[in-house]
């Protein structure tokens, strides 16, 4: 047993009460964090001292606002193993994710000049998904492969809910890009990424991670797990909306073309043509969204004062309280691993014979905020043979209570349904 | 809880009138909800201009399943244009935030006077509406024919 975590105090939202009263139980973390104060604060503190354009222009404010932008990327930088020109903000994963694809189908059709031919798609080329993965990280190289010929195929998941790693010969000398989860936003298991990141280089492929939930909840240190691109989000560590990262090994970077175009990302502007700046700029087009960048430099200075490995034990507790609790809800099915081995604490349960829907309406009514549907991603509720299901998810702030609170309300909901 | 989930809601999630399939439907509409992915088919064929028959296949929560099966009840056998009123009276129900409607409306709804608490939940309004949806698309693809 370790010792948990007592940091709700520091979470300003969590003091409220819900529904007439109830104290809040918030269990949708893997949909999106609660901000601690210090986040807010910083956000605040840069908008009323220190707002201005960046890059721009020579006065104070502005050489003050430019080095809280650049200061963020070279703190999440560190705080993901990477160097600080292999950071691009960008709005979200979802963006991230999609400016790969995008830059892909710039070099096919010709942008990016030579250097950028080695990431041309052909008719016949591959890209390789998961079954797991996220619709952010799944429709984009469905839309990649329709608009290059390129054939899509995916490494299915295991009646336990992770990826298949007895099937990675989808992976093939056609492969051109491999596009995997960290961890599953569903399932909670956690990629054993290696054999995948070594099966793909095997062949030439360029790795892509989805590290939304991983990045948040456990030490992540791209360099090390030799990846070529990964996207997060700073809204689920504890950082505003409207920031994300995508981290891109840096000689790759530098041969992509731009996705979007326009003002901060040039060099030499022409009636007739432009040349781009170097990465990170030539993908951060236009105003930026500092305040948030500013906010997420706090996050994780906030986490990593913390340590990512106390927070991971912290988690992997309340994952085991979880999945012991919902063992004694009678015929209630988690979707994914059953033990607490390699998994994060999302869990996503089928209560047969109750609607998603009506389960999350009974918790709620009891000040217990969890997440119905079918999360973004509804290849694996199809893998599971469901539609849609209840999902669970703690996060720094989650204390034993919250999950006992949410056990009994899981007991409530199927003697009100069964 | 009690206020929304009425009996009449849980019974009819449960024992469902009107799940089926019809072999020739002069009309058929099918309806999703992004958020959650449920989903519903209505069929229905006219004569006379009333809906002669009508059936439906559906995946949901108890709202929307409730919502199918009292819907099934209430308007098969019924003239084209009253069924089309009593949707839109149910429509305005449900967007009424939980308050309900006029006693002349709420006469005509009947039963689906146990929606009106739904109206208080905005992400179940969608849940409660679905086949509603579906059955206006069903009878607006079979009116054509019927001319
Ligand atoms: C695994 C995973 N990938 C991608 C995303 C997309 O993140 P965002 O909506 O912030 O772009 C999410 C969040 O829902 C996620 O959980």
């Amino acid at each position: 047993m370790t010792d948990l975590l007592n940091l709700a105090g520091d979470f300003p939202l969590l003091d409220r009460t819900v529904r007439g009263g109830k104290p809040l139980v918030y269990l949708d973390t893997g949909a999106t964090s609660q901000k601690p104060a210090a986040v807010l604060e910083a956000e605040r503190a840069f908008n009323s001292r220190h707002n201005a354009a960046v890059h721009r222009g020579a006065h104070q404010i502005a050489e003050e606002a430019t080095e809280a932008y650049e200061g963020a990327r070279a703190g999440v930088a560190q705080f993901v193993g990477a160097d600080f020109g292999e950071i691009i903000w960008t709005k979200n994963a979802t963006e991230g994710l999609n400016l790969v694809a995008y830059s892909f189908l710039n070099a096919t059709l010709g942008r990016g000049g030579a250097e950028a031919e080695r990431f041309r798609l052909n008719a016949g080329d591959e890209i390789v998904v998961t079954e797991l993965e996220h619709h952010a990280n799944l429709v984009p190289w469905q839309e990649l492969a329709a608009k290059t010929g390129a054939v899509l195929r995916w490494i299915p998941v295991t009646p336990d809910g992770r990826l298949d790693l007895e099937q990675l010969d989808v992976i093939s000398e056609r492969t051109r890009v491999v596009a995997f989860t960290h961890a599953s936003n569903v399932t909670g298991a956690i990629t054993d990424t290696a054999p995948i990141v070594a099966r793909a280089q095997e062949v030439g492929a360029y790795t892509v991670l989805d590290a939304c939930q991983s990045a948040a909840h456990l030490p992540v240190n791209f360099a090390e797990l030799g990846v070529d691109f990964a996207a997060f989000s700073g809204h689920k560590m504890l950082a505003p909306t409207g920031v994300g990262v995508l981290y891109g090994r840096r000689e790759l970077l530098e041969a992509m073309p731009p996705v979007l175009t326009g003002g901060s990302m040039v060099e030499i502007v022409t009636m007739e043509s432009t040349t781009f700046m170097p990465p990170p700029q030539r993908f951060e087009a236009g105003t930026q969204m500092v305040a948030q960048t500013v906010g997420m430099h706090a996050a994780v200075d906030y986490l990593t004062g913390i340590g990512m490995d106390k927070l991971a034990a912290h988690e992997d507790q309340l994952a085991g309280e979880l999945l012991a609790g919902i063992a004694e809800v009678p015929g209630v099915r988690v979707l994914g691993p059953s033990s607490t081995q390699d998994r994060l604490a999302v869990v996503a349960f089928d209560v047969p014979g109750v609607h998603p829907h009506d389960v999350g309406q009974v918790l709620d009514d009891q000040g217990i905020a969890v997440r119905v549907g079918h999360h973004c991603a509804q290849p694996v509720h199809r893998a599971f043979g469901v539609h849609a299901s209840t999902r669970a998810s703690a996060g720094v702030y989650t204390s034993s209570s919250d999950i006992q609170a949410f056990i009994a309300g899981l007991h409530q909901v199927v003697k009100f349904f069964g | 809880m009690e206020q929304l989930y009425q009996q009449v809601i849980l019974d009819h999630s449960r024992q469902r009138s009107g799940e089926g399939e019809l072999q020739a439907p002069d009309g058929e509409s099918f309806q999703v909800n992004p958020t959650c992915g449920d989903e519903c088919t209505v069929q229905v064929t006219l004569a006379e201009g009333a809906i002669d028959s009508l059936a439906w296949t559906g995946k949901g929560c108890s709202i929307s399943q409730a919502s199918l099966s009292l819907m099934y009840e209430m308007v098969h056998g019924q003239p084209v244009a009253e069924a089309e009123q009593l949707g839109e009276t149910f429509r305005e129900l449900i967007h009424n935030r939980g308050q309900e409607l006029d006693e002349e409306k709420m006469d005509l709804l009947d039963d689906l006077g146990a929606f009106t608490g739904v109206g208080r939940y905005s992400a179940r309004v969608k849940c409660a509406l679905l086949g509603w949806m579906a059955l206006r698309g069903a009878l607006a693809q079979a009116q054509p024919t019927q001319a």
